[in-house]
């Protein structure tokens, strides 16, 4: 039955015929990473799976956008909440292209700067980061010119 | 493009250079009319008599008329008005931004907003770069050059946002050595002391004043503040190791002079006032003359 509904699963997330299919996404990020990438706000046929076993994560989730196409820094945004995602980009049922996602020099939105003093925390307006360092991740906000470091680092 | 002044580093050491050279001159004359005709906003969100005073001297010097805010509670940030919407208002009425505001990264905020140039007078722990260019005029003025300084940084190095400032600028220049003295608990952040010795500048750290303050150019003092202290004990412990009083200085070179960006509480004695090496006050009046070589400077008038 369990084997019947992998299955079942599969088929259908394989059942696209162009577009992109993002893989090992962390299920507890999954609807970040939806509204990271403004799915949310598009008229495409989507499909995802949560809760999805996954050797290196644990739980995975599974994203398919039918027509959708990404540029490499639009889905490099979701670096930091994903660096693990894999993209499949399919074109006529096929896998046409690989893609890794890598981390930006820059972050503009997405992250919340730590420090309760940052103008960014006091006024509406738009985050700026450079990323200074990749493991852990190191942020430095434009603003205050502190850094965000490691498990700071929260989603606006 | 406009030139505004946040940060420090935002300058080169050619514009470090030049600023000074400014300072001279305004130095030898400092009235002259370069700002007739011209608008300064000077928006002190924050109070800090002291370097608002110090900003509109070298305003009124220049010729230039002031508009602003001096006292917080009357301003319309107290209102609920955001400093984005200030900042757009006061930028149509005037033709330069000097502005101080509590929070970090509000000038470079005010920057991007604003068409017109803004300089940093200080946000929150931030930085504050027009105090470290007076920091420097005032090296440059008394040893001659920037090159070759020994500089002892003394009190509250963790927090102190001149220090650290100072540092990297002085950083620019050739061959300089740092002395830190201060307790455990305010110690040189460690990203400073890794710029350092990335550039291989030599650095040493001491616990307390000794003998060792026989080798220095310039002492800079901070205060040491007790809300910096989780443990009210540590601060009763340390706050009298810190001070520097007239007897200590006997041994100290001929050229050397103590500077502090003031205002001071007790880090450094009266009786030293009247030492010959005492340059702190002098010190805050170059904050006119540098402050008049910043405006002309970001607004083209030399
Ligand atoms: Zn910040």
């Amino acid at each position: 039955m369990k084997d019947n509904n992998k299955k079942k699963l599969k088929l259908k997330v394989s059942a696209i015929k162009d577009g992109t299919v993002i893989d090992h996404i962390p299920t507890q990020n999954l609807f970040k990473v939806i509204s990271i990438l403004g799915l949310d706000k598009i008229e495409n046929q989507i499909t995802f799976g949560a809760n999805l076993e996954s050797g290196k994560l644990g739980s995975k989730a599974i994203i398919k956008v039918s027509d959708r196409f990404f540029e490499d820094d639009e889905i490099n945004k979701i670096a930091l909440i994903a660096p693990h995602a894999k993209l499949n980009i399919i074109r006529d049922y096929e896998v046409a292209e690989k893609k890794v996602v890598g981390v930006p020099k820059e972050i503009t939105g997405i992250v919340k700067c730590f420090n309760p003093k940052c103008i960014t925390n006091h006024e509406k307006m738009t985050t700026r980061f450079r990323v200074v360092a990749t493991s852990p991740i190191a942020l430095r906000c434009k603003y205050c010119e502190k850094h965000t470091v490691g498990d700071q680092i929260k989603m606006l | 493009m406009k030139r505004d002044l946040i940060s420090i580093t935002d300058y080169s050491k050619d514009e470090y250079l030049e600023i000074m050279k400014l300072a001279a001159e305004f130095e030898k004359n400092p009235n002259q009319n370069l700002l007739e005709g011209k608008v300064v906003a000077s928006l002190f969100f924050e109070p800090s008599t002291r370097t608002r005073l110090s900003f509109e001297t070298a305003i009124s010097r220049l010729g230039g008329r002031i508009i602003g805010i001096a006292d917080p509670g009357s301003s319309s940030t107290s209102k609920g008005e955001t400093l984005h919407d200030t900042i757009k208002m006061v930028s149509n009425y005037a033709d330069l931004i000097v502005m101080r505001h509590s929070l970090e990264g509000a000038a470079r905020y005010a920057a991007e907003v604003s068409p017109v140039p803004v300089i940093n007078a200080g946000d929150g722990a931030n930085q504050h770069p027009t105090q470290t260019l007076l920091d420097m005029y005032s090296i440059l003025k008394t040893q001659g050059s920037l090159d070759n300084i020994n500089i002892f940084m003394v009190g509250d190095l963790k927090y102190g946002r001149t220090v650290h400032s100072l540092l990297m600028a002085m950083s620019e220049f050739e061959n300089p050595i740092f002395n830190f003295i201060a307790p455990p608990e305010l110690q040189m952040p460690a990203e400073y002391k890794m710029f350092l010795r990335e550039k291989g500048i030599r650095f040493f750290e001491h616990r307390e004043f000794t003998d060792i303050i026989s080798e220095a150019d310039i002492i800079y003092m901070t205060r040491v503040q007790k809300e910096r202290f989780s443990d009210p004990i540590e601060y009763e412990q340390v706050k009298n190791v810190y001070i520097l009083r007239n007897e200590m200085l006997a041994k100290t070179k001929p050229n050397l002079k103590i500077l502090h960006p003031l205002p001071r509480v007790n880090e450094i004695h009266t009786d030293v006032d009247k030492n010959e090496k005492a340059y702190y006050f002098t010190q805050a009046l170059n904050g006119v003359y540098t402050r008049e070589a910043i405006i002309s400077h970001i607004m083209n008038l030399k």
